[in-house]
């Protein structure tokens, strides 16, 4: 087996999509500030600020752990909308995580997807809405791809991160039917989303700290 | 940006200081940020909870005391409060009677309502209800919108749900006058100016002179459309007629009209549109039976204001003219 996503490489993953958010704080907010209420980046920075505190009590647990008590976390600390959305996306991974010490790469695509479909059924979103799931649909359904094709995961989690980017740059033209944007009609179309944006790291993060 | 701050990040609990401070009879409890009743619970009484995003003062604190709101969950700024305030919330107001949520129609609100209810229920087994408020007609297609935003209705909803709970209403009952009043009642805002939330620094949309955002939330989210400025009697045709066209209002025992002030237009303006929009009621053949006018549901630093109508019969009229004792409204009593 090679690649085994253990708990040291979901604490790394975790570390790496903190550090991106606090590096794009301005950025998520900006671009929430367009459409929506300009507190994505801050509240996303908030939440993985605490995450980032929580695990340092959490080392050598097993990945579900890690990524429930990230789960539980953002919950408690995110608020809005992302809180409850990024929230359910961990908790999902973890249930589906198990109590495995550490993910092969399929085992992983399925614990990304767990986390896809957590968010779909909490936020009743799907693509073409204009929010994460634009961006997290493709990188899930590129992951499974290239790992179907024998790809392994330094090599497949790359090819999801630009699946995800241009999910995230598709949301531009669109027009919002979830969320606060949906509010603004026809002047929700070309902004990007943020939602879209965040995930887009969060994959990135992945592909950053796993994929080595 | 120039506020009254000491740092952005610290803005809600430094207010929830000052709230301590001024109201002896609210308690308020800092790690949850949770602000309730000091007597709460009141055996018997159904408890009501409400909160969202700080920023909208004196929404929802401020109706925090009897006959409105048992406690209320302070967000940070425009962010809905998390599951875990409003647990503890529900906790601490459960008289043995259950616990009415009243929820704006955002999304972060309505999901972090929804955790949090089924949270409270699993660990502590009380009943909650929620009623999710949902009166801004500004949100057309609801269809293809995360459906209509919960605005100015809310507050009218608190005071006459909290009227209900008082007189020892069930949950059940309580919930329905809430429900009947959100489906009697219809909302329209707008902006003369954006606010800047303080995390942000700047303001958050960019109004040139001379131009008024029509259709507006109650987060400095840009409205449905954007108009040159017009006079107040212009104003008020652009607010009362989507919400007439919207709902009958006329016959029964009349309306409530409530016009609100966003947080940075003062009570000579908003007195100057009330005439004009009580002036085109009348024309409309649409009696004003109580009226409330001031900011009471607001948008940090926004100019602008908002109107709110709630058709009345006999049971709304009574429970709105029932005693209130709290911050930000107060009579009978």
């Amino acid at each position: 087996m090679t690649h085994s996503v253990d708990a040291a490489a979901v604490t790394a993953w975790l570390r790496e999509f903190a550090r991106l958010v606090a590096e794009n704080k301005g950025l998520l907010t900006e671009l929430d500030s367009a459409i929506g209420d300009a507190d994505h980046g801050t509240n996303m920075d908030r939440g993985m600020t605490a995450v980032l505190a929580a695990l340092d009590g959490e080392a050598g647990k097993s990945p579900a752990a890690l990524l429930k008590r990230t789960g539980m976390t953002l919950v408690s600390t995110v608020g809005g909308a992302s809180g409850p959305l990024y929230g359910t996306a961990f908790l999902r991974m973890a249930a589906a995580a198990g109590d495995a010490d550490g993910l092969d790469a399929g085992s992983f695509a399925k614990v990304l997807r767990a986390g896809l479909d957590g968010v779909v059924a909490r936020g009743k979103a799907e693509v073409g809405d204009k929010t994460m799931v634009d961006a997290l649909t493709p990188a899930v359904d590129a992951l499974d791809a290239a790992l179907a094709g024998g790809q392994p995961l330094g090599e497949a989690l790359p090819a999801a991160v630009r699946a995800a980017e241009q999910g995230r740059e598709a949301t531009i033209p669109l027009v919002a039917r979830k969320g606060r944007a949906s509010y603004l009609g026809e002047r929700s179309a070309g902004h990007q989303d943020p939602g879209a944006t965040s995930v887009t790291m969060l994959v990135a993060a992945a592909a950053k700290a796993l994929g080595a | 940006m120039n506020k009254l701050i000491n740092d952005p990040s610290t803005v809600v609990s430094d207010a929830l200081r000052g709230i301590a401070a001024v109201h002896p009879d609210l308690h308020v409890d800092h790690e949850n940020r949770v602000v309730r009743r000091a007597d709460a619970p009141v055996r018997g009484k159904v408890g009501l909870v409400s909160g969202g995003g700080s920023g909208h003062e004196p929404l929802h604190a401020g109706f925090v005391g009897p006959g409105m709101l048992d406690a209320a969950c302070a967000g940070e700024i425009f962010t809905s409060p998390v599951p875990d305030q409003m647990v503890a919330a529900t906790k601490a107001v459960d008289g043995g009677a259950g616990v009415l949520h009243i929820v704006k129609n955002y999304t972060g609100d309505v999901m972090n309502f929804e955790m949090a209810a089924e949270l409270a229920e699993a660990e502590t087994g009380v009943s909650v209800v929620s009623v999710v408020t949902d009166d801004d007609v500004a949100v057309q297609d609801s269809l293809y919108t995360a459906g209509r935003r919960g605005v100015g209705v809310t507050v009218l909803v608190e005071k006459i749900a909290g009227a209900a709970a008082e007189e020892g209403r069930p949950l059940a009952e309580v919930a329905d006058v809430a429900r009947k009043v959100n489906g009697n009642g219809r909302s329209m805002g707008l902006a003369l100016t954006s606010c800047t939330v303080p995390a942000a620094g700047k303001p958050t949309f960019d109004l040139p002179d001379g131009q008024m955002e029509v259709g507006i939330g109650i987060h400095g989210e840009p409205g449905r459309r954007r108009v040159p400025t017009a006079p107040a009697a212009e104003i008020a045709e652009m607010l009362v007629q989507p919400i007439l066209a919207d709902l009958d209002f006329t016959g029964g025992d009349g309306v409530i009209a409530f016009v609100n002030g966003m947080g940075a237009t003062p009570l000579i303006e908003l007195y100057v549109m009330y005439q004009e929009i009580a002036a085109l009621l009348s024309k409309a053949g649409v009696s004003i039976a109580r009226s409330l006018v001031g900011p009471y549901i607001t948008s940090l630093d926004m100019a602008g204001c908002s109107v709110t109508l709630v058709r009345a019969d006999d049971e709304i009229l009574r429970l709105w003219d029932a005693p209130v004792q709290t911050p930000a409204l107060r009579w009978g009593r």
